[in-house]
């Protein structure tokens, strides 16, 4: 994808342990959001679609909403259901 | 107001906590601390796992005591840590200390920390049987009613 923009997405509990590895990297287009590095995720790793509609996601350490515009560099993160305490 | 945030792969020694948010102004510590229970449905745990994303957690517990700052203006001091990696049974998995001038605001400060930490620290619970294992969340509903 020409102007595309590489994000790495990192992945914790369930959801790392559904796809194997703790972040993979993804190729977005230039105005994508973090509802589409989600779609985008599951569409590469479809072992994380039964967790993804459960999950929050994270942009720089802060959770955002749906609609967040990424930028180049950006840590995302998919944050399933958490357990602290 | 005093802070100490941490998540730690050591042992979480409540008396620490305390020591790091003691003021001479103040006449209450409250401290909360959660310990890991031997069982799950009546399934025995045998030890538990905890994943954090570490630099979110310990941002989101900043955020948590700049919340309870705004909250109860009087506290002088938060204290939260948190365990990751292999915890056994019985040992401590999370503290809260909170030091107020008195121990209204302080024991509120405290359970409402304790309840939103639950809610948002980026943390995951794995509970490991002698058959296998699972993740464990907190259900969103004792989360949600958190009392304010």
């Amino acid at each position: 994808m020409r102007d595309g923009m590489r994000v790495v997405v990192r992945l914790f509990g369930p959801a790392r342990e559904a796809v194997g590895a703790g972040s993979v990297e993804l190729e977005l287009a230039p105005a994508a959001t973090a509802a589409d590095a989600v779609v985008a995720v599951g569409e590469a790793h479809p072992s994380l679609a039964p967790l993804l509609p459960r999950s929050r996601v994270a942009v720089n350490l802060e959770y955002v909403d749906a609609g967040t515009p990424l930028a180049p560099g950006d840590e995302i993160a998919i944050l399933p259901p958490v357990g602290g305490g | 107001m005093r802070t100490f945030y941490q998540i730690t792969d050591t042992s979480i020694d409540p008396e620490t906590l305390r020591g790091a948010i003691t003021d001479a102004g103040s006449g209450a510590i409250a401290t909360f601390v959660g310990v890991t229970r031997n069982s799950f449905a009546g399934k025995a745990v045998r030890h538990l796992e905890y994943e954090a994303y570490a630099p979110m957690a310990e941002r989101e517990m900043e955020r948590i005591g700049m919340e309870i700052a705004g909250l109860w203006p009087v506290v002088t001091g938060v204290a939260i840590a948190h365990r990751v990696g292999r915890v056994e049974i019985g040992e401590a998995s999370v503290a809260i200390a909170i030091s107020a001038p008195h121990r209204r605001e302080a024991l509120a400060a405290c359970a409402h920390g304790i309840d939103r930490l639950k809610a948002t620290l980026p943390v995951w619970k794995k509970e490991v049987f002698a058959d296998g294992s699972e993740w464990r969340e907190n259900r969103e509903e004792e989360e949600l009613d958190d009392g304010r």
